[in-house]
């Protein structure tokens, strides 16, 4: 199943991190969500935690390993065998942004920057399809894959001590959605009025690794009018299955 | 309930964590010398799942509205009830309109107070660990009234724990190796295990700044996963040790990890105080 060499590591007492070649790409991650899913399917004898990222995953388990390389040839005929897993299926969801400059407070020196009309900008970056890579950083924050060259931008010498929920901006070569107010480092282009973290429901983030999305523009009418229904939870957010 | 008459310098709310929803990047959070938590549950009998109170350098004064019984472990805050100084590792019955106060640090950093059925404030993603953005108060306030179960009879939980406390004066922390160990030179893995570290003013829940240096030409690394007790490598040449309140994710070179206990132990540490890092096998 496997055209790539795992490496299998000890970290610490209680967990096994299974590493992929260092790259990024949409190759290894469909390699990681297979293998995370086919872990997350198998009835472990001990309670597991598991998490992805790039290129790893990393396996917790609720007690001390007493016998790493005994861990490690069970994890690995759980990943070799060809047990027919029921595959996952992805979402695509649309999400509304608002890249008016009251929001987009750093549109213009990305446009100076990287010698792009704001407009061209505002193209580009709604009309690439972003695959979520994995969450980290802060609750419900989304590793999105696949902004334009053209949009790269590095992040802020100084971080802003307060960047507004939702924010949607551009790190280096990533760009991204915060979904909590929090200080960050990244350009600023624009505004979400969706909530990526629900802390009181069961499921709080709709996304998950290996989802699809894409930002759609959105007037500034239009995002107070969403972030209305928002509240008063009316408002469906679009999205469309398709298999893994 | 109990209620605060005074919060303290740091004082939240923490049980064992909130380890279900890593991967969505909520961190674990839960006590930072999660042995002294668990110990002052064990006292009362209580279920270690139990949310206690987890107390830093200057300790709250609280009182109690109803009957209970309470025990504290982990850092000497010099505890006193009703203006009598108590034991820590105790059980402690507590009746009605008494009053619990904390005086000077003795030793350690933080200490855990457990009262009978634990507290009941709000489970969020089932853990009631307070952290910021995840449950609606992250700190202690004053007034704060603090749900607990009344005891209607006196209790007679008397289980003597003779616990070993020398831990929190233990320099030496155990680390095995990170995932990018193996990119250190000889030098630097010398003077990683050479050198006494200083804990940096720098030092909270979510991590431990080491202000002694190690000379670095490690590249940062794709992002990848982190836990409670990983030591960071930073371009700058500081060594970040990861906490309870951690990020999920990070992009620096992971050269350490701590065992379960010298997290623990490391959490009982302060400005000033020097670790040693000690490699197990």
């Amino acid at each position: 199943m496997n055209e790539f060499e795992l490496k299998y590591k000890p970290f610490g007492e209680r967990s096994i991190l299974i590493e992929w070649p260092k790259i990024i790409s949409e190759k290894v991650l469909e390699s990681v969500l297979l293998c995370k899913d086919k872990l997350e399917n198998y009835k472990f004898k001990e309670r597991v935690y598991i998490k992805s990222a790039y290129n790893s995953i990393l396996i917790t388990y609720d007690v001390t390993i007493n016998n790493f390389y005994g861990k490690v040839l069970t994890l690995k005929d759980i990943l070799y065998t060809n047990f027919a897993t029921k595959k996952s299926s992805y979402k695509f969801w649309k999400i509304p942004v608002c890249y008016d400059f009251d929001f987009g407070i750093d549109l213009e020196e990305v446009s100076k920057n990287n010698g792009i009309e704001i407009p061209e900008i505002i193209r580009l970056h709604s009309s690439t399809i972003y695959r979520i890579y994995f969450l980290g950083f802060l609750p419900g924050f989304l590793y999105l894959g696949g902004l334009d060259n053209r949009l790269h931008f590095s992040r802020k010498n100084t971080p802003r001590l307060k960047v507004k929920k939702g924010s949607v901006a551009i790190g280096g070569s990533q760009t991204g959605i915060y979904p909590t107010e929090s200080p960050g480092g990244w350009n600023i282009i624009g505004k979400t009025p969706i909530d990526f973290f629900y802390v009181y429901d069961e499921n709080p983030c709709f996304a998950q690794a290996g989802d699809k999305i894409q930002f759609i523009s959105v007037t500034k009418m239009e995002y107070e009018q969403i972030a209305k229904s928002i509240e008063s939870k009316t408002y469906v957010m679009e999205s469309e299955v398709f298999d893994g | 309930m109990v209620r605060v008459l005074h919060p303290g310098f740091y004082t939240s709310i923490q049980d064992l964590g909130r380890k279900d929803y890593q991967h969505l990047g909520v961190p674990i959070s839960g006590a930072m010398d999660l042995e002294a938590a668990k110990l002052a549950n064990a006292i009362l009998d209580n279920n270690e799942h139990c949310a206690v109170l987890e107390m830093t350098m200057v300790g709250p004064k609280l009182e109690f509205t109803c009957n209970s019984t309470v025990s504290v472990t982990g850092a000497n805050l010099s505890p006193t009830l009703n203006g009598v100084r108590i034991n820590n590792y105790l059980a402690i019955n507590v009746n009605k309109g008494d009053v619990i106060e904390f005086g000077s640090l003795t030793k350690g950093l933080r200490s855990y107070l457990a009262v009978s059925s634990g507290f009941q404030t709000a489970l969020v993603l089932n853990s009631r660990s307070m952290y910021k953005g995840i449950t609606q108060t992250t700190l202690l306030q004053k007034g704060d009234m603090l749900t607990i179960e009344p005891e209607s009879f006196i209790s007679n939980k008397n289980a003597t724990i003779r616990p070993n406390t020398d831990y929190m004066e233990n320099h030496k922390i155990q680390v095995y190796k990170g995932p990018e160990f193996y990119k250190l030179n000889e030098i630097q893995i010398s003077s990683l295990f050479d050198k006494d570290f200083t804990i940096a003013k720098e030092n909270n829940r979510m991590a431990y700044q080491l202000n002694e240096l190690i000379e670095n030409n490690l590249k940062d690394i794709i992002t990848s996963l982190v836990l409670p007790g990983t030591v960071q490598l930073t371009p700058s040449g500081k060594l970040i040790v990861l906490m309870r309140d951690c990020q999920t994710t990070g992009g620096y070179p992971r050269v350490l990890q701590l065992s379960e206990i010298s997290i623990n132990n490391l959490a009982q540490k302060f400005v000033g105080n020097k670790i040693k890092f000690r490699l197990m096998s």
